[in-house]
């Protein structure tokens, strides 16, 4: 909302000294913020003269050289628009005048001397709509009575000022100058004046030619009156220069009117050609599909959710957005009729974002003020009389469904005081609202308070209590802590440990998007389920949320690899989402990275499996899922991994995630690739940590190589052992593998710990345990000890 | 036997110069201090004397047994320390190689700022609550005074799932907490949370992404008051961003709170002076706030008669971009190892 200092000085008195700046600050204090205040040109230096030479210029066919009198001098001025001549009253830019386009300096053209600029309308910065055909093609012509030597803006009437406000949603009276006027007022203590709602009616009554069917419950409050015999004309300047500095284009003095009563009250109107409308306006909600050409030429298809206005046969208006064409008030209406009504606000929005946000469905949408829409009526045909020379016809359509009371609210002082956190006194309260404008009754210690209702904002004790902070100065609070009991604070110690172990191992975090491409979903899994899309997503990169965080954290590789970083090891926790039985679900989920070299020695050591495969043994151990774990090869490997070299992770027989390499197909790069289900892994319980004895007599270590053939694998061969070596044996290792040993074998060297707790070990004892493991591979694995 | 003495000791020390290694140490201690060796021998001469000589002759003997002792051992000593310091010297390294570095993995800085505000709350007996991101229309809006079609919604583009338009979203805010934490708490008694986490808005520009962070902070009690929620986000403010920050509240309008404020803290670029980032005006807006309005309150079962409290919104990747000296939201979430890897260090306290 664009404020005009001068409309809004019609109906306030503000202090002379307050500043443009002053003025936006205060607003901003109570609540309403703005993006700009000040001049409405941003130009200095602007003079009016006249032209009092005006000669070709001797090396140009299309410049002219002329004198300018400003009235304390006469200027050499080379100016190249086709209607500068002698006699015009101009605008000058003096030399060091401050343009939107740049600074005017003295400089010499073609060989002549010129000490300033002839100004068009255009080059002073006002907006494109505003210009007319000739702004755009010469100097702007000032009236032949101009005095010369005054301010160039002033001359305009373009000395004025704005506040670009932007208005928090609840504050549709704000939408109004007069609104304005009212919180200003509040502001500054100062009474706003009266609103000029004076004209003559003729004897005839609009309802024995006229009459409206209100066919909607969306329109709770609809009015009609009829202004004859008008003058379509241009708006004097006042009505022009306010409009413009309220963002609006001047037309004709007919629809300027409409405007500005709508700038002044906050209330939309339609003014429509009485003769091209019939006697009878409809309001009802439009039917599906039916169509309407709306006044920017465009045909609107529209639906039961629309309201329109029709007359007996069509839709001639699309309520609260936009006006028909049909009926639209042109250069030769001579009789109108004027419109002033409500409209179901939500209704109104769902339209106009549909098909125009305007300045008339804005209001709309805010809700109006019943009053208002009466003082528009008024308003409107005191202007329509006096500025183009209507006759209003008399009486009034009038349908009225509407709550014409103002809210009134009780309210505890010590409410006030225990919400807001503040000493404050009946009495100053008491003024507050009445700064307001609201009328308060002192009950004791209760305050009953009438809000007219222009505040349709304010419906309950806490709205009352927000204006008091409001006016009392929210930043006058004294901030304290709140006097609550000391309890435990709690928060989710797991997924802290998670993150900073997976650190500690050298993995960096990376926090990704959700939303990824539907052809991503179902990668990197092979679960099924039904992925989660979006309705109207920004674009298919990003219409479906993830399952597996993997997909992201490959993109992330990529990222980097291609910025020469190769040495990426990374993790994510995150959600991941799909509809199932119990309809939509989110799991939290872990997902690793890791490619390049792990080790930051001089000999780096490229990642391989194994060394993913120890970060998620050292994780599983920290979370306590020691010995209850396992890698197995099973038909949950998805296609984006090595079928050679990956694994489902199997924790207590429930399956929690996938690790591997990724597959050729999928990346040409060593890259390795793990994800847990931590929904799934956590809700897996796990002993606590506990004290356990351990044995105080010295241990016997005995090592063992085996040939074997080369598919034997490493468990099949520690579960032999482990299974021959009895209690006693209470560690097995493999410390060697070597390759090819001989053709399809290879050998596997185990280190073993026997222990007893209670007793020290004899050797013999140990050696027959250590035979019947050695008897017990050989024949079980087809192996051979190799000596 | 006086002259004998005089002649071992006078080998001895012409021996001693000319020992070498180790080994002739081992001759050496054989010769003279063996059990054989010539001191030995001179002892075993003594059983002819007399008691007189025998105690005349042992001191001379004793004092020839510890001069060869001290001589003997001495050399040894400094024989081994050569030998010692040879291998010592061997071993010297240089020292300015790289070192087997332990490799570095960073924290996330929104991880880091999300912990810094969880801290904090915890200390003052809050907890943290974690909601879903896939969340119902009910909860995200209409439970928080946001019917559909309230204009307030147009701040907020929210992503709703296919098929499930005005019902199931992505949260566009965590306020969503507020509602969720309500719920929860079937005595509807106190409650003391804060809830960090990611929402979802249809918006990217540098300084607007799709996906952000937020936290949410709600505290429900009978005596809860706009002066309890400036003092809470002074706190908060002073310990994210620096005990000179301060903070200033502004009338606003939000559907869920009321009385209901914006929150600007000191522009902590220029500390309040005016400068490019705060507009000049030293003040930068961070958060939303207010009043628990009755109707949320009442929608989620609690008695606004008798229970009053505060809530507070911020974004978490404005407060690491401010915190950090980020310029662009999309660096946040661009991933890449130079931006992460930048912090993986202690904060200064």
């Amino acid at each position: 909302m664009l404020l005009s200092k001068k409309f809004v000085s019609d109906y306030i008195d503000l202090d002379e000294n307050l500043s443009i700046t002053d003025i936006a600050e205060s607003m901003t204090s109570v609540g309403n913020e703005y993006d700009y205040a000040g001049p409405l040109i941003n130009a200095t230096k602007l003079v009016t003269g006249e032209v009092i030479e005006c000669e070709n210029h001797p090396d140009s066919d299309h410049l002219h050289v002329c004198k300018v009198n400003i009235g304390t001098e006469v200027l050499d001025i080379v100016c190249g628009a086709p209607n500068v001549r002698k006699g015009l009253k101009v605008i000058v830019a003096m030399d060091g005048a401050k343009l939107p386009g740049g600074e005017i300096k003295k400089g010499v053209i073609r060989g002549c001397e010129s000490n300033g600029m002839i100004c068009s309308i255009a080059e002073l910065g006002l907006d494109n709509k505003f210009l007319k055909p000739e702004d755009k093609e010469g100097i702007h012509e000032l009236p032949l009575d101009t005095e010369i030597g005054i301010d160039g803006i002033k001359a305009l009437g373009f000395d004025d000022e704005v506040i670009d406000f932007e208005l928090t949603s609840n504050r549709g009276d704000l939408l109004s100058v007069i609104g304005m006027a009212y919180e200003l007022g509040a502001i500054y203590n100062k009474d706003v004046k009266d609103i000029d709602l004076s004209y003559n009616s003729n004897n005839d009554d609009i309802n024995k030619s006229f009459k409206v069917d209100i066919q909607t419950k969306d329109c709770s409050l609809f009015l009609a009156k009829k202004a004859i015999n008008v003058t379509i004309k241009e708006s004097p300047e006042f009505i022009k220069n306010r409009l413009i500095a309220s963002d609006i284009r001047p037309i004709n003095n007919v629809v300027d009117i409409s405007n500005y009563v709508m700038l002044e009250t906050g209330q939309p109107l339609h003014y429509y050609d009485a003769d091209r409308l019939g006697d009878t306006l409809i309001v009802r909600n439009a039917s599906d599909g039916e169509t309407l050409q709306t006044l920017d030429e465009q045909e609107r298809v529209l639906s039961s959710d629309d309201i329109v206005i029709s007359d007996k046969e069509k839709a001639i208006g699309l309520a609260g957005v936009m006006g028909g064409l049909s009926t639209e008030v042109e250069d030769d209406t001579k009789n109108i009729i004027i419109e002033s009504a409500i409209f179901d606000a939500i209704k109104v929005r769902k339209t106009s974002k549909k098909i125009l946000r305007s300045e008339a469905s804005n209001r709309f949408e805010k809700g109006l003020d019943p009053k208002r829409t009466y003082m528009a009526m008024e308003r409107s045909c005191a202007l329509l009389e006096k500025y183009a020379d209507a006759t209003i016809v008399g009486g009034i359509c009038e349908y009225n469904n509407i709550d014409m009371n103002d809210t009134v609210i009780d309210i505890k002082l010590d409410k006030i005081k225990s919400v807001l956190g503040i000493e404050i006194s009946k009495e100053d309260v008491i003024s507050i609202f009445e700064r307001l404008g609201f009328t308060v009754k002192d009950n004791g210690d209760e305050l009953n308070v009438t809000v007219p209702s222009r505040r349709r904002d304010i419906k309950i004790v806490e709205d009352l209590i927000e204006e008091v902070g409001r006016i009392y100065g929210m930043d006058k609070i004294e901030g304290k802590l709140p006097e609550l009991p000391t309890i435990k604070g709690k928060y989710d110690k797991t997924k802290r440990a998670i993150k900073r172990k997976l650190c500690d191992l050298g993995l960096n975090e990376t926090i990704s998007y959700t939303l990824i491409p539907s052809t991503e979903v179902h990668k990197f899994t092979k679960d099924e389920f039904t992925e989660v899309m979006l309705n109207d997503p920004m674009s298919e990169d990003r219409n479906t949320l993830r399952y597996s965080l993997l997909s992201s954290l490959y993109e992330v590789y990529k990222y980097n690899k291609d910025r020469n970083i190769p040495n990426v090891s990374i993790f994510e926790i995150g959600k991941g989402f799909y509809k199932g039985e119990n309809g939509y679900t989110e799991e939290t989920k872990l997902a690793i990275l890791m490619s390049g070299d792990y080790e930051l020695d001089i000999q780096n050591t490229k990642v391989d499996f194994y060394h993913i495969k120890g970060i998620m043994e050292e994780l599983l151990y920290f979370l306590g899922y020691d010995n209850r774990y396992s890698l197995i090869v099973d038909n949950n490997i998805p296609n984006e991994l090595h079928p050679g070299v990956s694994a489902s992770i199997i924790v207590n027989g429930t399956n929690v995630g996938i690790i591997g390499k990724l597959h050729p197909n999928t990346c040409k790069d060593d890259v390795y690739v793990m994800e847990i289900n931590l929904t799934k892994l956590l809700s897996i319980r796990t002993g606590s940590m506990k004290y356990k004895d351990f044995s105080k007599f010295p241990s016997i270590y005995k090592d063992a190589a085996f040939i074997v053939d080369n598919k034997v694998t490493n468990k099949e061969v520690l579960d032999v052992i482990k299974k021959a070596g009895g209690r006693l044996l209470v560690e097995t290792s493999l410390f060697d593998v070597y390759n090819e040993i001989e053709p399809g074998k290879k050998s596997m060297a185990y280190n073993m710990v026997f222990t007893d707790p209670t007793r020290s070990l004899q050797t013999e004892e140990v050696m027959d345990i250590f035979n019947k493991i050695i008897f017990e591979v050989e024949t079980k694995l087809n192996a051979k000890l190799r000596g | 036997m006086k002259e004998k003495v005089g002649s071992i000791r006078e080998s001895l020390n012409t021996d001693i110069k000319e020992v070498k290694t180790i080994q002739d140490i081992v001759e050496l201690k054989s010769k003279y201090i063996g059990k054989t060796g010539l001191i030995s021998e001179l002892t075993k001469g003594m059983a002819e004397l007399s008691i007189e000589e025998k105690k005349e002759f042992g001191m001379i003997i004793n004092e020839l047994k510890n001069e060869a002792n001290s001589l003997i051992f001495g050399k040894e000593e400094e024989i081994n320390n050569a030998i010692l310091n040879e291998k010592l010297n061997k071993e010297a390294i240089d020292i300015t190689l790289p070192s087997k570095k332990i490799k570095r993995g960073s924290l996330n800085p929104m991880t880091r700022i999300t912990e810094e505000f969880e801290d904090l709350f915890v200390s003052m007996g809050y907890t943290v609550y974690d909601g879903p991101e896939l969340e119902t229309d009910e909860n995200c809006f209409r439970k928080l005074n946001l019917p559909l079609g309230h204009p307030a919604r147009d701040t907020q583009d929210t992503f709703y799932l296919k098929d499930e338009v005005d019902e199931y979203l992505l949260r566009s805010q965590t306020s969503t907490a507020q509602v969720r934490a309500m719920e929860d708490n079937t005595e509807k008694g106190p409650i003391r949370i804060v809830c960090p986490g990611k929402v979802y808005r249809r918006d990217e520009d540098a300084t607007h992404s799709h996906q952000f962070m937020q936290i949410e902070g709600l505290v429900i009690d009978k005596n809860i008051s706009m002066a309890d929620l400036k003092g809470t986000l002074e706190t908060m403010m002073k310990h994210v961003l620096g005990e000179k920050t301060e903070v200033r509240f502004r009338p606003s309008y939000f559907p869920f709170t009321e009385p209901s404020v914006e929150v600007d803290v000191t522009c902590f670029k220029c500390g309040g002076k005016g400068c490019n980032l705060c507009k000049d005006t030293g003040w930068i807006e961070v958060l939303g706030a207010g009043m628990v309005h009755p109707d949320v309150l009442t929608m989620s079962g609690y008695d606004p008669k008798v229970y009053q409290g505060f809530a507070f919104g911020t974004g978490l990747d404005r407060m690491a971009m401010f915190k950090y000296g980020i310029p662009d939201i999309r660096t946040i979430y661009g991933n890449d190892l130079r931006f992460i890897n930048q912090f993986d260090r202690k904060d200064e306290e």
